[in-house]
C-alpha cells in the first residue's frame, strides 16, 4: 500500500496532462459566447441553387421565406410566374417553382398574396431570383432551424460561391428582411 | 448653433428614412378590404438544451466507467452504447460530438476571433479527463461512432500485430491532416469525412454511404476499423489512457495464466506474458535501439521533405487556392464548362490578380505547414519503431492501456472472474 501512495512519474504525467487539457479547453472557450447556428445573409445570396443540392439533408434545411411586409402583392409576380408565361394564373406551365411550393391567393383587385409551402420547398432559389430581378426581393432564402441539424461544418457554407453563410447567435437566428432595414436582411 | 446642427441631422435622418421606404420597386399596397398579412414562420433553433447534452455525456461516461471498472459487465457497457447510439447518434444526428470538437478548440488557438462556447470545450475535455483516470470508457460506450461499429462486430478476427501497427499509423496521419486543415483555415476534415453521420441523419451523398457501409461491413470481421485505424480523437484518448489511474484489468484478481483470454480481444489489446527465454539477446536489442535513435533525425527530415513536396495537392484543400486554380483554368480555357464558383467570382468586385496573390501566399504557408505535417509523421513512425523495440517484461496477461477500448469482452473469458463472482 505504501508503494501506491507514492506520487510517481505516471501520476505526475497524469496530473500535468489533466492540467494541460483543462487549461487548453479553458483558454479556447469564450464563456460569454453562446451557442451559434448557421444562417445565410440574403444580401449576399446569388441564388445559385446550391442550397438545394449541397445540404446534408434532402430536402435541404434552406427554404424560401416570404417577407409579407415588403411584398408588393403584384399580380405579375416575377417569383411566381415563368418569364414569358402565357397567363397569370396557377397553371403548372406558368409557375416558376419546380415543386409547386409557392401558393398564390387572391386578396383584392389587383393584389395577390404569396405563401410558401415549406413541406414542398427544396430551397432552389428560383423564385428568389425572379423576385430579386423583377420585384421587391421579398422572397428570400433562410436556414430553417426546425429542420437544420446544425453541422459543425455546414456543407452548404463550404460550397457557397458567395460566402453568404455565417454563424449567428441562437437567440437571433434569422437574418430577416424587414421594412425597417430596407429589405437588406440585417441592420 | 447646436440647435441648427440638430435640426440638420433630423432633416437628414428624415430624408434617409423616406429614401429607405421608397427603395422598394413596388410599394406595399394599401388594402381596402382590411387585409392583414399572416405572420412569418421562423421557428427557433435548438430543440435540446446544450446542458442536457453535456449532462448526458458526463452521466454516460460515469456509468460506462462504473460498468467497466466496478460491475465488470459487458452487458451494461453494451446497453449504455445502445442508449448513446440512440441519443447522440440518431436523435442528435451525430452533431454534438467530442471527436469533431477537437477542431473547434484548435480553431480557437489558430484564429483568436473564433468563438468556442463553453459547452463545446467541455465536450472536448470531459472524455479526455475520463480517459486519464478510467481508460477509454468514452470509446467503450459513449461515442456513437464507436457504438454503431460495436453493433456490427459480430465475427471479429484478430489481426497480426504488424498489420495492426501499420494500419494504426493512418489515425496519426488523419490527425495530422485535420490539424493542418484547421491551421490553414481549410475547414473541418473530420466532420466532412465522418463515415457514419449519414446513417444517423438518414441522408448523405452516395460516396459517404459507400464509405460508411464498407467500414461497417469490414467491421463485422475487423472490429471497429474507424476507431482503431482512423479516429483522430482516438489518438488523443490513446495517449491519455496510457496514463490512466484506474484501468480495466482482464482478471479481477490474480492471473493464473490459463491463456483463455488470449483470443478474446478483437482489438489486439491483450499483451501476452514475455517468454522466459528471450528470443533476442539484450545486447542486440540495445544496438538496434541505438541505431534507431541515430536514424530518427534522418527519418524525420526525410518525412518533412516528403511533406514539403506534397504541398501542392494539400493546398487544394483550401477553398481559396482551389478557386484561384479554377478561375485561372477557366480563363485559359482549360475547362469545358464554367462553374458557379467561377461565375460568382467574376461577377464580384475582386480582381483576379488579388485572388491569385492570396492563393500564392496561402501556398507559401502550405509549404511550411506540410513540412511540419511530414515531420510529425516521421516522429510518429520513429516513436512507433522505438515502442516496438522496447522489450517489456510482464509475467501475466495484461491490457495494452492505449489500445484497449474498455469493451469488457475479455472479462467473461477469465475463469478467475467466475470464482471471484461466486464469492
Amino acid at each position: 500500500m505504501e508503494q501506491e501512495s507514492k506520487f510517481g512519474r505516471r501520476d505526475f504525467i497524469r496530473v500535468a496532462a489533466t492540467a494541460a487539457a483543462a487549461g487548453a479547453a479553458w483558454a479556447a472557450a469564450h464563456p460569454s459566447s453562446g451557442t451559434t447556428v448557421w444562417q445565410l445573409d440574403p444580401a449576399k445570396c446569388l441564388q445559385c441553387g446550391r442550397c438545394s443540392t449541397t445540404c446534408v439533408l434532402n430536402p435541404s434545411a434552406v427554404k424560401c421565406v416570404h417577407s409579407f411586409e415588403i411584398c408588393g402583392y403584384c399580380d405579375l409576380c416575377g417569383g411566381y410566374l415563368q418569364p414569358g408565361a402565357k397567363a397569370r394564373d396557377s397553371g403548372a406551365e406558368n409557375e416558376l417553382c419546380p415543386v409547386g411550393a409557392l401558393k398564390r391567393t387572391f386578396v383584392e383587385e389587383p393584389f395577390y398574396q404569396y405563401t410558401i409551402d415549406e413541406e414542398l420547398c427544396v430551397g432552389c432559389g428560383k423564385c428568389v431570383k425572379g423576385c430579386a430581378v423583377f420585384g421587391n426581393g421579398s422572397l428570400y432564402l433562410q436556414v430553417k432551424h426546425d429542420v437544420c441539424v446544425g453541422c459543425n461544418e455546414c456543407s452548404i457554407a463550404r460550397n457557397c460561391p458567395a460566402n453568404a453563410f455565417q454563424r449567428v447567435p441562437v437567440r437571433n437566428s434569422y437574418l430577416l428582411k424587414t421594412r425597417e432595414n430596407g429589405g437588406k436582411g440585417h441592420k | 448653433m447646436k440647435l441648427k446642427l440638430l435640426a440638420a441631422v433630423f432633416l437628414l435622418l428624415g430624408l434617409w428614412t423616406v429614401q429607405a421606404a421608397t427603395e422598394f420597386r413596388f410599394p406595399m399596397p394599401e388594402f381596402e378590404s382590411g387585409y392583414k398579412h399572416p405572420a412569418m414562420s421562423i421557428p427557433p433553433a435548438s430543440k435540446t438544451s446544450p446542458w442536457v447534452d453535456l449532462g448526458l455525456l458526463a452521466g454516460a461516461l460515469a456509468l460506462s466507467a462504473w460498468s467497466v471498472l466496478r460491475l465488470r459487465s459487458r452487458r451494461y457497457v453494451f446497453l449504455i452504447a445502445l442508449v448513446s447510439l440512440a441519443y447522440f447518434g440518431f436523435y442528435r444526428k451525430g452533431c454534438v460530438c467530442a471527436v469533431g470538437s477537437m477542431q473547434n478548440i484548435l480553431s480557437a488557438f489558430f484564429d483568436p476571433g473564433y468563438a468556442v462556447p463553453l459547452i463545446v470545450s467541455a465536450f472536448f475535455l470531459i472524455p479526455l479527463l475520463f480517459a486519464l483516470y478510467f481508460g477509454r470508457v468514452f470509446c467503450a460506450a459513449v461515442c456513437p461512432l464507436g457504438a454503431i461499429q460495436e453493433m456490427f462486430a459480430i465475427f471479429p478476427v484478430q489481426l497480426s500485430s504488424a498489420v495492426e501497427a501499420v494500419l494504426g499509423l493512418f489515425a496519426y496521419a488523419y490527425l495530422g491532416l485535420s490539424v493542418l486543415a484547421v491551421y490553414m483555415g481549410a475547414g473541418f476534415l473530420i466532420c466532412r469525412y465522418d463515415p457514419f453521420v449519414g446513417f444517423f441523419r438518414q441522408g448523405a451523398s452516395f460516396n459517404m454511404f459507400l464509405a460508411g457501409g464498407v467500414l461497417l461491413l469490414a467491421g463485422v470481421f475487423i472490429a471497429r476499423p474507424y476507431c482503431r485505424f482512423l479516429c483522430p480523437y482516438g489518438v488523443l484518448l490513446r495517449w491519455a489512457s496510457r496514463f490512466s489511474k484506474w484501468h480495466a484489468t482482464i482478471t479481477p484478481a490474480e492471473c493464473i495464466q490459463c491463456r483463455l483470454c488470449e483470443t478474446s480481444c478483437p482489438y489486439g489489446a491483450i499483451v501476452v506474458p514475455t517468454p522466459e527465454d528471450r528470443p533476442v539477446d539484450q545486447r542486440t536489442g540495445a544496438r538496434r535501439m541505438g541505431r534507431l535513435f541515430l536514424a530518427a533525425p534522418f527519418i524525420i527530415v526525410i518525412a518533412a521533405g516528403a511533406g514539403y513536396l506534397s504541398h501542392e495537392p494539400l493546398a487544394r484543400l483550401h477553398p481559396t487556392v482551389w478557386l484561384a486554380e479554377r478561375v485561372a483554368g477557366e480563363e485559359q480555357g482549360r475547362y469545358e464548362e464554367k462553374t458557379i464558383d467561377g461565375d460568382a467570382f467574376r461577377a464580384g468586385k475582386r480582381a483576379a490578380t488579388e485572388l491569385y496573390a492570396e492563393a500564392h501566399a496561402l501556398k507559401e504557408r502550405f509549404k511550411y505547414a506540410s513540412a511540419c505535417f511530414g515531420a510529425f509523421m516521421g516522429l510518429v513512425l520513429c516513436g512507433k519503431l522505438i515502442r516496438l523495440s522496447i522489450v517489456r517484461s510482464n509475467k501475466d496477461y495484461v491490457v495494452d492501456r492505449g489500445a484497449c477500448l474498455s469493451c469488457a469482452r475479455c472479462f467473461a473469458y477469465c475463469p478467475v472472474e467466475k470464482s471471484h463472482a461466486a464469492k
